[in-house]
This record gives structure tokens, C-alpha cells and sequence, in this order.
């Protein structure tokens, strides 16, 4: 074998980059080529509409428009709520699913059901449960506690975006919930027994080893379902406000319009989501590295 | 550990510290039985309400369950006007494809990710892994005007190739841990015995990584199964998929409608639940990867 290698050694030097090349093309290509080329758009380069001056003028309307900020603010809003409410809910079913009781199993199983299920299941089935006139509503109405549709509370298309939280909750607990199982098992009960041991209460082997034990994988899936629920469209889309909606769908309408010459401006506000994303994956980065090394 | 330890209820002071112990245990039973209806409720009733719905024919507020029953939504579901089996074959088309596709493009970078260490290898890992942060719409949206000069636009292939974007990082992703926990050194012992490189993929290489491969490409499928504004964009409207036939039904069309193809949408991550259901219910997260679908 070494002397075969010997006598190859270009075809082995070259056997790795090869073996890449496939799928550093496609992402690569269509991937990065997808986001230089809406760089050059939102730019001004837009031969195809007759712009080929480049200016920062799409960047300075995006931005100069009302609609951004509230936008902005709105996808900020869902994107950290529904993260933060997914961990803390995720958390805790670990935590109880991690032990052995009757009907633990299953229990774990129908957890995880959400998983493979597409977001719009999730809202479809958001609207049947919690429209005014939805399941829960009439199961009020049969407690007594709703008179009328009327009187449940209106929780889609509504200010607070309850109903596009509900719908990502719905996934990412699971998700995150998976990952701090997984965690927990790796760890095992040593630490725990350990504190347990040395005279710490429940709640201090909580606050003082476990959360500590959880917290680095943890980090990291806030900033992949951070990034997702940042950039989803169609959730917003069904279960929000038309007016304040989320950066993607506002970014998706102005480069739906009819007129081409409206692109660069819908390109522009895409490439900040863009820039967002890049500056949160350089943070998962850095807490990665941080979280290895401490 | 060489103490013997005292079984039984203990006297004295001890019994205060017991009771406490109980009284936590049972303020844990609660916390266990709340979390456990929660899991049941929010899976089973979603579940039913779809399928109620989708049965009902008559369902005045504030029954709460349907007065008549009735097979019109799918009826109409079924039929040649709502479009839900042509846009049902494009999806299944193009998910198949881009599973294709991914797998061809993948399955190298995966196996020398998982097995071999060389220069600028997190360099590669970033690059790869890039979509699963940024947003694949963005891409898509910069890349619509070049896939329309080459007339990629409302085709199959083009807009697998645009499936491929977030479908590729998660292949290789699940793939790479895959080879990560698998030995070449079978092959190496196959090779010496005289066995051809096909034979050895055939019979050494792919009965091991079976299994692993399996759930690459059932989420490979889902992830392409799921997407909607980036076919929306590149199919320009015209090839139609089932998420695009469902939308304006969840809107303000038909409910039932909109309930039964929900529930013909969901049926691919039915299978993969029941397909992977035996690993599931030994305590393993196979499933964590499904998470972004």
C-alpha cells in the first residue's frame, strides 16, 4: 500500500479536493453566486431593467422607508421570543422526559412527532385550533367559558403575532428540546450525583450543574433557529399582519412587483436579512470556539 | 462504599428530611404529568382537528363535532380542478430529483469530511454550512434572473437546483457524522481479498452506512417536500407544487379543503415517523436533524 501511495502521490494529493468538489460547486455556485449576484442588484447593477449604474440609492430607500424598521422590528420581535419561550419550554420537557417512568417512551416519541411535519401543517392546524371559531373556542363554548367566536381570543392575524409564535413553537420546542436530551444523555448523572453528594439541593444542581452542563449546545441551536425563524416567510405571511409584517415577506413583495426596476429595492432589504444571518453565524462562531475552550 | 447502608424508614430527625424528599418527588409527578398531557395535547389535537375538518360537512359553532359528515372536501380534493395531482407528481418529482442530486454531490464531501483530516477543513465546513444560517431565499431571489436567461425558470431541474441549496448542507451534515462513526477498515480487508471497488461500495460500504443513508435522504426529500416561496419564485408560478395548491386554501378558502390536502402534505413525514419509529423509541435523536424542515 505505502508503496503504492509512493508512486501516486498526485492522485492521492488530488483524492480529497475531488471528493469536495461536488458539493463545494453547488454551494458555491448557486449558494454564494445566488447572493453576489442580489449583492449586484441591490447595488443598481441590473442590466435586465436598464440599471447598470452602481449606488447605494436602494440601500438609503429601503432602509429611509417606514415599513423597514417596523419590519425590522416586528421579524426581531417573533425571531427572539419564539427562541427564547422554544428554549425555556424545551428545557424543562427534557428535563422530565430524560426520566424513566410509565409511558415515558411514548411520551418521548409523540415529542418528537413535530419534527419531520412542514411549517404550513403547523399552521394549518394553528387555524383550525385557534381561529375564533376554531376547535378550542367551541370546547370553550361546551365549558362554558366562550358565549360567542367573538368572544375567544383573537390570537392570528393579530398585533402580538401570537399565532406565527404558536407555529414555530410548535417545531423548534422539539428541536431544541432533541438537542438538550441528547446533551443530557452524553452527560450522564455523574455531576449531578456528585452535587447531590456534597449536600446541593434540587434547585442548586439545577442552576449550578446542569444548566451549565446544557447551556453550550443549547447556544448553538438558538442561533440556528434564530436564523430560521428570521427568515421564514410563509408563517408570517398566513398567520400575520399584513401591516407589520417580517423583513422576508416585505423583501418578497417588492421584488414580486410587476415593474422590474422595484427589484434592487427588494434585493437590498433581502441582503440586510442576509448580513443579519452572517453576523449571527460569526457569533456562533465565536460562542463555539468560546464554549470549547472554557 | 464499604459502609453498609441502613434500608427502611429511618427514627428521629431523619423522618423531616424523608418527607421532604416525598413531597418533592410528588411535586415532580406534577410537573411530569402536566409536561406529558402537554406533548399528548398539542400533537393529538392538531391531528384530529384536520382530520374532523376534513370529514365535515356541516360544522355550525358551537358544536364540537361536526353535525354531518361528508366526503365533499375530498372529493373536490381529488379532482382534476383543484390541482392537487399535478402539483402532488411536480413535488414528488422534485423532491426525488434533488434527493438525486444531493446524494451525487454529497456523498463525497460527506466521506471526506467524516474520515479524513486535511488542511482547510473548517474552512470547507464553514463554506458548506452556510445556508443552514443565511437565508436560501436571498440566494434564490439573486440568482432568479440568471436561472431565467438560462431558462431554468418554471422547470423541474431548476427549481431542484434551487431545493439544493438548503438541502446540500444537511445531507453532508448527517452524512459526514455517519462516515465519522464508520471504519474503512472492512474495505481495506475486502480490497486485499481481491474484491472489486463495486463490490467492495456493494457489499462492505453500504450495508454499514445504510441505515444513516436512509435518514439523509428522507430528510433530504422533506426539506426539498417543504419549500415554498423559493418554488414559488424559481417555478415563476406556473409549475406548481402541493404547499402552493395549499396556501390560499389556509388563507380565507375553504377550510376542509384546506384540511384535507394539509393532510395529504403531511403523509411523506408520516412515513418517515413510522419508517424511523423503531430507532425513535429507544431514547435516539436520529430525529434532531429533522428540525429545520
Amino acid at each position: 500500500m505505502t508503496l503504492e501511495r509512493r508512486q501516486t502521490p498526485l492522485r492521492e494529493r488530488l483524492k480529497i479536493p475531488l471528493m469536495l468538489t461536488p458539493a463545494l460547486a453547488v454551494i458555491l455556485l448557486l449558494f454564494l453566486g445566488g447572493l453576489v449576484a442580489g449583492l449586484m442588484q441591490s447595488l443598481g447593477y441590473f442590466p435586465a431593467a436598464g440599471l447598470t449604474e452602481f449606488t447605494f440609492r436602494h440601500y438609503v430607500d429601503a432602509v429611509a422607508d417606514r415599513n423597514f424598521l417596523v419590519s425590522l422590528w416586528t421579524t426581531f420581535r417573533i425571531a427572539f421570543s419564539v427562541t427564547l419561550l422554544s428554549t425555556v419550554f424545551a428545557v424543562g420537557a427534557a428535563l422530565v422526559l430524560r426520566q424513566r417512568f410509565p409511558g415515558s417512551r411514548l411520551a418521548t416519541f409523540l415529542f418528537q412527532i413535530p419534527l419531520p411535519v412542514p411549517h404550513l401543517v403547523a399552521a394549518s392546524a394553528v387555524i383550525l385550533l385557534f381561529a375564533q371559531s376554531g376547535l378550542l373556542s367551541r370546547i370553550g363554548a361546551a365549558l362554558g367559558l366562550v358565549d360567542a367566536p367573538g368572544d375567544f381570543p383573537a390570537i392570528l392575524y393579530d398585533n402580538a403575532s401570537i399565532g406565527v409564535m404558536l407555529s414555530f413553537m410548535w417545531k423548534e420546542i422539539p428541536f431544541v428540546g432533541l438537542v438538550v436530551l441528547a446533551i443530557l444523555q452524553s452527560v450522564g448523572p455523574q455531576y449531578e450525583e456528585l452535587a447531590q453528594t456534597l449536600g446541593a439541593t434540587k434547585r442548586q444542581r439545577l442552576v449550578h450543574v446542569l444548566l451549565p452542563l446544557i447551556m453550550p449546545g443549547v447556544v448553538s441551536t438558538w442561533i440556528i433557529v434564530f436564523a430560521f425563524t428570521f427568515a421564514n416567510f410563509e408563517i408570517p405571511l398566513l398567520l400575520g399582519r399584513s401591516f407589520p409584517t417580517t423583513l422576508p415577506v416585505q423583501a418578497f413583495r417588492e421584488f414580486q412587483r410587476p415593474e422590474l426596476t422595484s427589484r434592487p429595492k427588494g434585493m437590498a432589504i433581502a441582503i440586510v436579512l442576509a448580513v443579519i444571518t452572517v453576523l449571527l453565524l460569526i457569533a456562533y462562531r465565536r460562542l463555539a470556539r468560546y464554549s470549547r475552550s472554557t | 462504599m464499604t459502609s453498609t447502608s441502613t434500608p427502611g424508614p429511618a427514627p428521629g430527625p431523619d423522618q423531616a428530611v424523608s418527607e421532604r424528599r416525598l413531597a418533592g418527588r410528588r411535586q415532580i409527578n406534577w410537573l411530569r404529568w402536566a409536561t406529558v398531557t402537554v406533548i399528548v395535547v398539542s400533537v393529538v389535537l392538531p391531528g384530529v382537528s384536520l382530520l374532523l375538518r376534513s370529514f365535515a360537512f356541516r360544522w355550525h359553532y358551537p358544536d364540537v363535532l361536526p353535525g354531518e359528515w361528508g366526503l365533499d372536501a375530498w372529493a373536490y380534493t381529488i379532482d382534476d380542478t383543484s390541482r392537487v395531482f399535478e402539483s402532488l407528481g411536480n413535488s414528488l418529482r422534485i423532491a426525488l430529483l434533488t434527493t438525486t442530486l444531493a446524494l451525487l454531490v454529497g456523498m463525497p464531501a460527506a466521506r471526506a469530511l467524516g474520515q479524513h483530516q486535511f488542511r482547510g477543513k473548517r474552512m470547507v465546513e464553514w463554506i458548506l454550512m452556510m445556508p443552514i444560517i443565511v437565508p436560501s431565499l436571498v440566494a434564490a431571489m439573486g440568482i432568479h434572473i440568471v436561472f431565467i436567461r438560462l431558462g431554468l425558470t418554471a422547470t423541474v431541474l431548476g427549481v431542484s437546483l434551487v431545493h439544493l441549496i438548503p438541502a446540500t448542507p444537511y445531507f453532508v451534515l448527517v452524512m459526514s457524522s455517519v462516515f465519522a462513526n464508520y471504519s474503512p477498515a472492512l474495505e481495506e480487508t475486502a480490497r486485499t481479498l481481491g474484491a472489486s471497488k463495486i463490490r467492495v461500495f456493494r457489499y462492505v460500504t453500504l450495508p454499514a452506512i445504510s441505515s444513516g443513508l436512509l435518514v439523509a435522504c428522507l430528510f433530504t426529500f422533506l426539506i426539498s417536500w417543504s419549500q415554498y416561496v423559493t418554488t414559488v419564485l424559481i417555478g415563476s408560478g406556473i409549475l406548481i407544487t402541493l404547499p402552493m395548491v395549499l396556501f390560499p386554501f389556509l388563507g380565507q378558502g375553504n377550510a376542509a379543503v384546506a384540511a384535507s390536502i394539509t393532510l395529504i402534505f403531511v403523509a411523506p413525514a408520516v412515513m418517515v415517523l413510522i419508517l424511523t419509529s423503531r430507532s425513535l423509541g429507544r431514547g435516539s435523536t436520529v430525529m434532531g436533524g429533522f428540525g429545520k424542515v
